[in-house]
């Protein structure tokens, strides 16, 4: 376990113009069989970044946030997560990313604070500071109230908060997060919003994230990737991928339109349709 | 070299009981699983051990047939729990508490070690269950320390045994669906073809072949021999726990290489 200080390497305060690469992806693919879910993607989310990947149902999303945890093979290709290979480092990408799934990822069954002490367990903060790291998550995600209740209890922002802090309890370099705000109000999102936004302001934390809702990525994202069956359509900030539509103004529905396409049924499967509904009604 | 080799030892054996401690603390927050459980041995003992005692067509030598379908009913309310222990992975491998674990850097061994522990000491309840009905059926128990030792040891490790076996089937067929049907069909013939609730003797000789391959055989025997006085090992103590630590050790080993298979 290293002692180190875990922020030495981070921005205090994203600054885009200084860019160091924590995420580099290069000609990475997966196939299932004869379909193509992602097709040679490469792009590069820096320090201290807001990353938003973008595309409609099936356009190789969550495939991609799949392998860049290590949860998926890629068939071809590779990544750099945090300087670790994905294919021959996992382990290593594993300590340095932290992850929150599109479905709910915590115990129903327990209390927030013991969902927050067995990942502070798995992910070797020394038993001197577990507690101590603990709180801070806790109070980090407003929950010290709640701490002791069984998050069965809890409403869907307070679940996806508690995520947020389990996810983060070991300090990751980047963290993933797949439809973090899908299923929540308006006034739950803009907490999910807060708190992470927050995250990288206070400990340098890049967050690589997937979403739909084209109103996060337009007010939170420092850069955006649209995908489109598996393959990079566009990359850049809101501003940039504006103004390459041409002379007007656009807005980011129109360039979502433009890149992925308007067809009103693009990909997915029932699998996916399915888990992103539980997930809505688990939450909502 | 040494430290290289003992350092992701202990890493592993702290990360099973973290696991396994996850699991328990549910347990804690909720009893009625615990509850309902208990009514399978007694049904089968009280019912099924008494009629079958009376009628006197089990012939068991000289240990009375209640006697001797205790530790049966015992093994069997082991194998019943853990077998549909994957109900509970697929449960969650569709919330994302299993891809949450798979990110994590604990080994899979670990993972899949840690949930198999906590279904055995899960179990460790049937054991109360049983030994105080067959107190009440006055079931000629051994109460030596050593004795109750072993029992632990053999519920906890057959439970390990078998919930692994079913985290296998549930990697396997990946919906709940699919599982409820899977685990029906695999409890019923590891159950009969067994010694649980007759002796291996009686059987026609495929059968008994088909039992000694069977791994429930050599618990019910580690079982008979601890839990009564006077019982003597058909395989002898050190055969089953033998067999029963080789099939564990292969199955959460093929666990380990299947449980991934569910963050996808």
């Amino acid at each position: 376990m290293c002692k180190c200080d875990p922020y030495a390497d981070r921005p205090a305060v994203y600054n885009p113009a200084v860019t160091t690469p924590v995420v580099e992806i290069e000609k990475l693919s997966r196939r299932f069989g004869t379909f193509t879910a992602v097709d040679s993607l490469t792009l590069v989310a820096n320090a201290g970044e807001v990353f938003g990947l973008l595309g409609s149902n099936g356009a190789g999303k969550s495939t991609t946030i799949k392998m860049l945890t290590t949860l998926l093979p890629p068939s071809s290709g590779e990544a750099r997560v945090g300087g670790f290979s994905i294919t021959t480092q996992p382990v290593e990408v594993r300590r340095a990313i932290g992850y929150v799934p599109q479905a709910v990822s915590v115990d129903g069954s327990l209390t927030g604070y013991e969902n927050l002490l067995i990942f502070a367990k798995l992910y070797d903060i020394p038993r001197s500071e577990q507690q101590a790291r603990i709180r801070e998550q806790l109070t980090f995600v407003d929950l010290t109230a709640d701490a002791g209740r069984l998050v069965g209890q809890y409403s869907g922002g307070m679940v996806r908060r508690l995520e947020i802090a389990q996810a983060t309890l070991h300090r990751p370099r980047v963290l993933f997060l797949d439809e973090p705000t899908v299923g929540l109000d308006p006034i739950a999102r803009d907490a999910v919003w807060k708190h992470l936004i927050d995250l990288r302001d206070q400990y340098g934390t890049t967050l690589f994230l997937t979403t739909h809702y084209l109103e996060d990525a337009e007010n939170h994202c420092d850069r955006i990737a649209i995908m489109h069956m598996g393959k990079l359509a566009a990359l850049g900030t809101l501003k940039e991928l504006e103004t390459s539509l041409g002379t007007g103004s656009h807005t980011l529905d129109e360039v979502f339109v433009h890149y992925a396409g308007a067809t009103l049924d693009s990909g997915g499967n029932f699998r996916a349709v399915s888990a992103e509904r539980t997930t809505e009604q688990r939450l909502g | 070299m040494t430290g290289t080799f003992i350092h992701p030892l202990i890493s592993f054996v702290d990360k099973t009981f973290v696991i396994a401690e996850f699991e328990l603390r549910k347990l804690r927050h909720d009893f009625t699983e615990l509850i309902t459980r208990a009514l399978q041995p007694a049904l089968w003992l009280l019912i099924f051990g008494q009629v079958f005692a009376r009628s006197g067509m089990m012939h068991t030598g000289n240990i009375p047939y209640l006697d001797f379908i205790a530790p049966g009913i015992l093994a069997q309310s082991v194998l019943f729990v853990a077998i549909f222990y994957g109900i509970n992975v697929i449960w969650e491998r569709d919330l994302g508490i299993v891809q949450k674990f798979l990110v994590s850097p604990t080994p899979r061994t670990a993972l899949v070690l840690g949930k198999g522990l906590s279904a055995g000491i899960r179990t460790l309840s049937q054991a109360i269950v049983v030994y105080g009905l067959s107190l009440f059926l006055g079931v000629r128990l051994n109460w030596s320390p050593l004795a109750l030792l072993n029992v632990f040891v053999v519920v906890v490790l057959a439970a390990t045994l078998f919930s692994t076996f079913s985290l296998i089937i549930a990697c396997i067929v990946k919906t709940r669906e699919r599982f409820m049907g899977v685990g029906q069909v695999l409890t019923m013939p590891l159950f009969f073809a067994s010694n649980a609730i007759y002796p291996t003797d009686i059987m026609p000789a495929w059968l008994k072949v088909i039992s000694h391959l069977n791994p429930l055989t050599y618990v019910v025997d580690a079982l008979r021999t601890s839990m009564l006085s006077g019982s003597p090992s058909t395989f002898g103590l050190g055969m089953d726990y033998a067999v029963i630590f080789l099939t564990t050790i292969v199955l959460v080993f093929i666990g380990a290489r299947l449980y991934p298979q569910l963050g996808v």
